[in-house]
């Protein structure tokens, strides 16, 4: 990824958000958004548009769960751990990702295809366990459902 | 939009929006919240959408958001002139040309609907509105009606009184129901003091959790020094298995916005932030466009009803931090800064949001507002019981049959909850617990299944009434590895501000963690005991001051769980995956191989047709031999 | 002027002055680490603990930033107080194994170390109480140093654990760190704080290495005094 060009599109979102200070937390959202993690091109840009010390910048993309300064996988797979998934034998999907991806909770694969992570509560309830993959809900997911939902979104039938 | 700054405007809209809910053709109505959707309810839409399209027929297709039936959803409804209003439950697409080929014939085929609707409580108006004239048709005489249907007969919806019947994006269909009415009156009829009062009568308490009464917080917010104050909308509902504030954002947004209003008027506050968790996407979309109709409609924003007050509101999203549910770490937040909470001896309505008086109330809070003067304090405080008035939203999840929302008056007991209401217990199993408040909350046995659900009765049991998150637990889970996981949400949430919580609850996670993996010390209970103590009495904020109640709650009640785990090492409810053991009955295996194939650690050996056997030494106890057999021949210990 | 006690005494103080202030101006000692007089508070460390009694409820305070009261009576060492102060001396000791001062402060106030908990590797010797963040903002302005993730894995350093361009090697935050974790070797010439090596600049009289270059220019940046000025040492000036 090109600095300059990342420092462009830093400088288009703050400018949106009226470079407003309260506004960081939005604004790194929109550049999460934007490019799936959060650049260390785009975290300093950002700091000085708006004249917040780079330190504080960093202490909030760190504080939240949603911002990764590592880039993610195309496909973030959430396995939900809300109470619900968790009495319906969640850790038991999560354990079976992990050994299918071979990655460890957090982690993204190799091949750049998948990211782990648990989420706390999708609200979803009545279908625990779930596991929301690039934003679709897997309802009542058993770990034997995993390697064919897995393999469609590799080969790309996904849902 | 057109705006609407008189009684007749209000009554316009209001009627505009009465033709769109008794519409004269037929109306089909798809439940279209985050909960239905994940069951599949936009597949059934466009079916729908589709098979009207196909067969041109006259209906209209709308969306709405959650009955609170979870359990049965994606939920369909059809409402025809005069007639009841049907709803059809579990709706597929492969079904979707049956049903309309079922309301072309004006019968009922192979799907059965789960009730009707004859007549419907419009709460906020104190007025019944029929769908049925004359008598019922007789292919409908022996469906019951919603009131019939043990999951809605306690029922009392008041915050949840438009979520599943109007449609969210329709801010007339909202005033047709009474929306705005309230805030006309509160804005032309009443005096800002006069609203606090109502407010304080009507006896309601805070319904994020810690239950302070709501007036005596405006009182204090209205009497704080300053010209600018805020109001707050906290949307950033993180107890995991809790979803009602999103059933409300999502299917009533403007029962919030409304609310806000009247508390701002209240209160004296010109701006307003709704600050909604980062994993609710259509509650977002919904309350943006309801608050942009709003601003359009002249009910927010400057001269909001021809009067001389300005009001508007900004939404501000989460980031993922469940400590931000706690009002000073959900104000720096929206300050743009990481969610650490700060000591609260000088109050936020007076020193709040950027230093100003912030009256910070939560969704569910909110949404009653309108009811409340529209009715009156006094009618309010007469639901529920003294001390706990009105009602609450419950999310009933976990092992039970009807899982889903349920709005019931304060005071009911436990067991009308999870019996009458949800059903009881899948499976047979045995029902052993409810576990209330979230991770700040406690479990309640079964023993105690009589208990009044309110406020200080649930203290006292050692849990709390929390947000409203209400797990039912069958024989099956483990209390100890309840705890554990609570105390493992925790130790991954805390702000990581102040000693006790941030190493305190680590420390204690370790023990537990030490304890279902069967390398408890006798005395780590009595450990477990003496830390929560310091670690409530230590810690700087409610999250802290409330980590341990999990543990606490689980000691007192499942104390023998807990000496099983230490002294026997075993693990009673057979969760505990270092104190398990999973077996091949020999007499029960038919040697159908299944189990073998799908064991991920080879570990399942036999010949074909004869009883297998599983290697314990590689077993890495992950269930699926059980899940898969389908002779019930293997068995957890 | 506000009337309470604290441990029986009767006291006077100021509207607005904190507890831990009113007792110690009154002989009364009470415990602290991360209560530092030249920065802002944030009562993270949670030594200072105190229970304070108004009418019938009595309620554990931290005292670093609990304004006194009328009327209200304040405990600094009772059974409950002690409680809280153990185990957050015992939490630390787990997390700082290494650290004297925590040590010092345990063994004066008769806490042993929880056996129970297995002594952290990773921690050093900060406690998170973040004078050296507060310090860096608010006195020397340049917020060089913050906090990273959160919880558990929370830990003070510099962006990305990448040298600072804005750190002028100043040590403020070495010199407020309450237990020494903050590491800093100054040489003649040298001084290395937060993995970058600053260059010292010498007297122009007496010829003495007494100030990093970099903090010069940055004290002759902000207040207009030319670095000709700034080249002298304190005591040659």
């Amino acid at each position: 990824m090109k600095k300059a060009k990342v420092e462009a599109k830093t400088k288009e979102i703050v400018k949106k958000h009226g470079r407003d200070k309260t506004s960081l937390i939005a604004i790194l959202q929109d550049i999460q958004e934007e490019y799936n993690y959060l650049p260390k091109e785009a975290l300093c840009a950002v700091g000085e548009q708006l004249e917040i010390p780079i330190s504080r910048v960093y202490e909030v993309a760190t504080f939240y769960n949603s911002f990764s300064l590592i880039p993610r996988g195309r496909y973030l797979v959430e396995v939900c751990a809300g109470t619900a998934c968790h009495v319906q034998g969640a850790f038991n999907l999560m354990d079976r990702l992990q050994r299918d991806l071979e990655i460890k909770r957090g982690e993204t694969t190799p091949d750049n295809m998948f990211t782990l992570e648990e989420v706390r509560c999708l609200g979803c309830c009545s279908l625990a366990p779930v596991v929301r993959i690039d934003g679709n809900i897997h309802p009542y997911l058993t770990q034997d459902g995993i390697p064919k939902i897995l393999r469609n979104y590799k080969t790309g039938v996904t849902k | 939009m057109k705006k609407i700054s008189t009684l007749d405007d209000l009554k316009s809209a209001g009627d505009k929006g009465m033709k769109s809910l008794f519409p004269r053709g037929v109306k089909i109505v798809v439940g279209m919240a985050t909960s239905g959707i994940a069951s599949g309810a936009d597949k059934v839409y466009e079916a729908l959408q589709s098979a009207i399209k196909k067969r041109k027929l006259p209906f209209t297709l709308t969306k709405t958001g959650s009955m609170g039936m979870d359990f049965i959803e994606p939920l369909v409804e059809v409402i025809e002139k005069d007639k009841p209003r049907v709803a059809y439950g579990k709706m597929t697409a492969d079904k979707v040309p049956q049903l309309i080929g079922q309301i072309v014939k004006g019968a009922i085929d192979k799907i059965k609907p789960i009730y009707r609707v004859d007549e419907e409580d419009i709460i906020a108006k104190r007025e019944k509105k029929h769908y049925l004239t004359g008598i019922v048709p007789e292919y409908l005489q022996d469906i019951p009606t919603m009131y019939e249907v043990p999951f809605y007969k306690k029922q009392v919806k008041i915050a949840t009184r438009n979520c599943g019947i109007i449609d969210p994006e329709s801010i007339e269909e909202y005033i047709a129901r009474g929306g705005y009415l309230s805030l006309h009156k509160a804005l032309t009829a009443m005096s800002a003091e006069g609203i606090i009062e109502d407010v304080i009568k009507s006896g309601l308490r805070g319904r994020g959790g810690g239950g302070f009464p709501t007036g005596t917080k405006w009182q204090s917010c209205r009497r704080a020094h300053g010209d600018i104050k805020y109001v707050i909308c906290n949307g950033d509902e993180g107890d995991p298995g809790a979803y009602m504030d999103r059933s409300v954002m999502e299917g009533d947004p403007h029962s919030v916005i409304e609310g806000m209003i009247i508390g701002a008027y209240a209160v004296g506050a010109q701006e307003g932030y709704i600050y909604v968790r980062n994993e609710y996407p259509l509650a977002v979309a919904n309350l943006t466009k309801a608050i942009a109709d709003a601003r359009s409609s002249c009910l927010l924003g400057k001269n909001i009803l021809g009067t001389s007050f300005n009001f508007d509101i900004k939404i501000s999203k989460g980031a993922g931090a469940f400590v931000c549910g706690e009002s000073t770490a959900l104000m720096a937040s929206l300050e743009g800064k990481a969610g650490e909470p700060r000591a609260k001896y000088i109050h936020t309505v007076e020193h709040g949001l950027w230093d100003r008086p912030t009256n910070l109330n939560n969704v569910e809070t909110w949404a009653n507002v309108p009811v409340i003067i529209s009715r009156g304090g006094k009618w309010f405080s007469e639901i529920g019981v003294p001390h706990s008035t009105g009602t609450k939203v419950f999310s009933l999840v976990g092992k039970i049959n009807n899982i889903g929302l349920v709005e019931v008056p304060m005071g009911i007991p436990l067991k009308d909850i999870v019996y009458d209401i949800g059903g009881g217990i899948p499976g047979g199993k045995k029902f052993k617990a409810v576990q209330t408040g979230g991770p700040s909350g406690g479990c309640i046995p079964a023993t105690m299944m009589n208990l009044s659900v309110d406020f200080d009765a649930l203290w006292e049991a050692g849990s709390m009434m929390g947000s409203g998150g209400m797990i039912v637990m069958d024989e099956k889970t483990c209390m100890v590895d309840l705890a554990r996981y609570f105390i493992e949400f925790l130790v991954s949430e805390s702000c990581g501000k102040c000693t006790p919580c941030r190493e305190g609850v680590r420390r204690m996670n370790d023990i537990l963690h030490d304890i279902c993996a069967g390398k408890g010390k006798v005395g780590d209970v009595e450990m477990l005991e003496a830390m929560a103590i310091g670690i409530k009495d230590g810690s700087l904020c409610a999250l802290g001051g409330s980590a341990p109640n999990p543990v606490l709650s689980t000691i007192k009640y499942f104390r023998a769980e807990y000496d099983a785990h230490i002294k026997q090492k075993r693990c009673p409810a057979a969760v505990c995956r270092a104190l398990i053991k999973y077996e091949i009955s020999a007499k029960k295996c038919t040697g159908c191989t299944v189990c073998a194939k799908k064991c991920p650690s080879a570990c399942i050996s036999g010949v074909k047709k004869k009883a297998h056997k599983i290697d314990q030494t590689k077993c890495i106890k992950c269930g699926i031999c059980m899940e898969s057999c389908k002779f019930n021949a293997i068995t957890v210990k | 002027m506000v009337n309470f006690i604290i441990d029986g005494k009767k006291i006077k103080a100021e509207k607005g002055t904190m507890v831990l202030e009113a007792a110690r101006s009154n002989g009364i000692d009470i415990p602290t680490l991360c209560a530092h007089e030249s920065v802002s508070r944030s009562g993270a460390c949670r030594l200072c603990v105190v229970e304070a009694k108004k009418g019938k409820r009595a309620k554990i305070v931290t005292s670093c930033l609990y304004p006194v009261e009328e009327g209200i009576i304040i405990e600094t060492n009772n059974e409950r107080v002690m409680n809280v102060r153990r185990l957050v001396l015992q939490l630390l000791l787990a997390r700082c194994p290494e650290s004297d001062v925590i040590q010092d402060l345990a063994k004066q106030l008769g806490v042993d170390p929880q056996p129970r908990f297995t002594p952290d590797g990773d921690k050093g010797k900060c406690i998170l109480c973040r004078s050296c963040i507060r310090v860096c903002e608010e006195v020397v302005g340049v917020s060089a140093i913050g906090f990273s993730c959160r919880g558990a894995d929370k830990a003070i350093g510099t962006p990305f654990s990448e040298d600072s361009a804005v750190c002028i090697g100043c040590g403020a935050c070495a010199f407020i760190c309450p237990t020494g974790h903050i590491e800093m070797e100054t040489t003649e010439e040298t001084r290395k704080i937060w993995g970058r090596t600053f260059k010292m600049k010498s007297c122009a009289v007496c010829g003495r290495y007494f100030a990093p270059e970099d903090q010069l220019k940055y004290i002759s940046k902000k207040t207009g005094v030319p670095m000709k000025e700034l080249a002298v040492c304190t005591n040659c000036r």
